[in-house]
């Protein structure tokens, strides 16, 4: 990660959940609709991210849609959005293990 | 239905009808609180420890379904149904367990209802596989075929399914339980890293009894347990175990998680008021409503009588005719088979650790393989081990050829039972949701730097065992090298602890210097065996005696000499 990738690093977030019914990692995208691809997910910028959760959170959890629903950030790198930790990253592609499987075998994950 | 024609097949555990008509009927009650739930009826808070005592976890990219193989001891129609069930509701694998079950990563819990409805057609389930209550109990992967073994673990270990089972008592424990049973000479069930470890012995009359090892544990704070009672007679079998329980149940520390489990109140309370306590409430319990009937006993052993074992010679010309003709067979032969207590039999382990390997996952195909082999060469019968092989115990060694090369083709044929590729992992930041960093690429990077068989028995008995975090799922703390994977900043680094020990000897690995790199963590592995073999006084010393005998200084002066 460069220093310029650093200085951005946590000035964005996005809101993740697993999805109730099959367990598929969802992220909140455009217009409050979830998404399975972080590439369609919508970012937001860090001081505004828990706002917009909440009322996520309470609609998914309403409509037994989604459980497990909160914000993480994302980082910069070469100019994508990219999930800032390890786990996120996982999770938005799949078992680093098995490329086979996963968002990332499906073209779903971080662009 | 996996009825199995008496003397036919090696033993496994009969359902009675008690037996299939619980599990039918919790599989119908999970099904309409799965339905519950999706409607809404019960909120995620509720419905949580409900899919958690039928296995089902949420990890990272998917629910988690962990099945019950009780003891490890499994028929080839159960491994076939675990087959079709990965290929029908998962991604084509399973990966089997240090409690020696089987979980699937990729599962819709709309769809566990109907995985949990088929397991019930070959008598299997994955009740007790989570939930603060009796899990799995585990036992000797070659129990009822080692040559040293002296009480078949199997009939108590299944004398404590039942028991425990239901058991009002034992369902909302302060904290998981688990037990493990060995009755051979050999600890090849780690007893003392379990909330209770039970060694089965005989006495000066042949009698049945236990060793009761208490508050023993891994995870945040690794415990070896302690000696409670020397020899409790077969009769009191349950009743000392209740009055563990009982004792637990009363004093365990419920207000905080990482203080609940037994070992934290054995260590809280001391050996003498533990076992004060334990001795004052078996005395209250002991009577007829806890004894053991023998008749009983000798009921559920009738379950696990030997298979028919052909009168024959215990050497093998065909077998000798191979070892010589065949150096990657000789190979396996020398690592990965125990003798057998029948002349003419053998013990094989099959390594699911191939160099570079997931260890544990097995694909559905080879799953199949496994089974047809299992019936093939010993009579429908397998066994999963703590350390993620599978067993097939009853081969005769005129057919080991024959099993290896099947094996072999499949790439299950690996020489390490043992040695440094095999390597014990949990699934790591890869799958596991408490997970702070990877633990399977790294045990692929070492088991692909150590994937010449030859060096690797030149190294000799070695366990590597990776966690990646301090849950200890990976059995890292015994380990005779433990590798911790921790989160540093969001960067992943690996502890290196040495001179752990799962067997009768058990010790707690020490923590050898600073964390390292994924990277810097193999070439580590790497310099700690060079050190050893540099430092051993002979080929037949092992890793750990060496390093007992030499101390840390010369393993941290080679890791660390540089920093």
């Amino acid at each position: 990660m460069s220093a310029k990738d650093r200085s951005k690093e946590g000035s964005m977030k996005a809101i993740t959940a697993n999805r109730l019914r099959d367990g598929e990692v969802v992220f909140l995208g455009e217009g409050g609709r979830w998404v399975e691809s972080f590439a369609e997910a919508a970012l937001f910028p860090r001081a505004e991210a828990d706002d917009v959760l909440a009322p996520a959170k309470e609609k998914a959890e309403r409509e037994q849609f989604a459980v497990d629903i909160y914000t993480f950030e994302v980082v910069e790198q070469d100019g994508v959005p990219v999930p800032a930790t390890m786990r996120e990253r996982i999770r938005t592609a799949g078992p680093t293990v098995r490329l086979d499987l996963g968002k990332q075998s499906l073209g779903k994950q971080a662009a | 239905m996996n009825h199995i024609a008496p003397g036919a097949r090696a033993g496994i555990y009969h359902y009675d009808e008690i037996d299939r008509q619980f599990v039918a009927e919790r599989v119908e009650q999970f099904r309409k609180q799965v339905d519950r739930r999706l409607s809404g009826e019960l909120t995620e808070e509720e419905f949580k420890p409900i899919r958690l005592m039928n296995g089902l976890y949420l990890q990272l990219h998917a629910y988690m379904l962990r099945i019950a193989v009780p003891y490890g001891v499994m028929s080839a129609t159960q491994l076939r149904k675990l087959s079709a069930i990965g290929r029908k509701y998962d991604r084509g694998y399973g990966h089997f367990t240090t409690r020696q079950n089987l979980q699937y990563n990729w599962i819709k819990l709309e769809d566990t209802p109907a995985i949990l409805h088929e397991l019930a057609e070959v008598d299997m389930h994955a009740l007790q596989t989570s939930g603060n209550c009796v899990r799995n109990v585990t036992t000797d992967p070659f129990v009822g075929a080692a040559r040293d073994e002296v009480v078949d673990g199997r009939v108590y270990a299944e004398i404590l399914r039942q028991w425990t089972t239901m058991h009002p008592e034992f369902t909302y424990l302060p904290r998981k339980f688990k037990i493990a049973i060995s009755g051979a000479e050999s600890d090849r069930a780690a007893v003392r890293i379990h909330d209770v470890g039970l060694l089965a012995r005989r006495n000066d009359k042949g009698e049945p009894g236990f060793s009761f090892y208490v508050g023993g544990g891994l995870g945040r704070s690794p415990f070896v347990g302690k000696l409670v009672r020397e020899w409790v007679a077969q009769e009191d079998f349950v009743a000392y175990l209740e009055a563990i329980l009982r004792v637990y149940n009363q004093y365990g520390r419920r207000d905080n998680i990482y203080k609940a489990r037994i070992k934290i109140l054995v260590h809280e309370l001391g050996l003498e008021k533990f076992t004060q306590e334990v001795e004052e409430e078996f005395a209250r319990l002991r009577g007829p409503k806890y004894r053991l009937d023998p008749e009983i006993v000798d009921g559920i052993r009738q379950h696990f009588a030997p298979p028919p074992f052909e009168e024959l010679p215990d050497h093998s010309e065909a077998l000798e005719r191979a070892r010589a003709s065949n150096p990657a067979f000789a190979n396996w032969l020398a690592v990965n088979v125990a003798e057998h207590k029948a002349p003419g039999y053998a013990i094989a382990t099959i390594s699911l650790k191939p160099a570079g390997g997931i260890p544990g996952d097995a694909t559905c195909d080879q799953m199949d393989l496994v089974a047809d082999l299992a019936e093939r060469y010993s009579f429908g019968e397998l066994r999963v081990t703590h350390v993620q092989n599978l067993v097939l115990a009853h081969v005769k060694k005129d057919e080991l050829y024959d099993l290896w090369k099947q094996l072999d083709a499949a790439g299950l044929g690996s020489a390490n039972a043992g040695l440094i590729g095999d390597i014990i992992a949990c699934p790591g930041l890869d799958y596991c949701a408490l997970a702070n960093a990877r633990s399977i690429p790294l045990a692929q990077a070492i088991s692909a730097r150590f994937a010449d068989p030859v060096r690797q028995r030149t190294i000799g008995e070695l366990g590597i065992k990776i966690s990646g975090c301090i849950n200890a799922c990976g059995h890292h703390h015994v380990g005779a090298i433990g590798i911790l994977g921790v989160d540093k900043k969001g960067t992943e680094y690996y502890q290196i602890t040495v001179g752990g020990d799962p067997t009768l000897t058990t010790a707690i690995g020490d923590i050898l210097g600073p964390a390292v790199t994924e990277t810097e963590a193999v070439d580590a592995i790497e310099a700690i065996v060079d050190v050893y073999l540099a430092n051993r006084s002979d080929e037949s010393e092992r890793f750990i005696d060496t390093l007992a005998r030499v101390g840390h200084a010369p393993f941290k002066e080679r890791i660390y000499a540089a920093d």
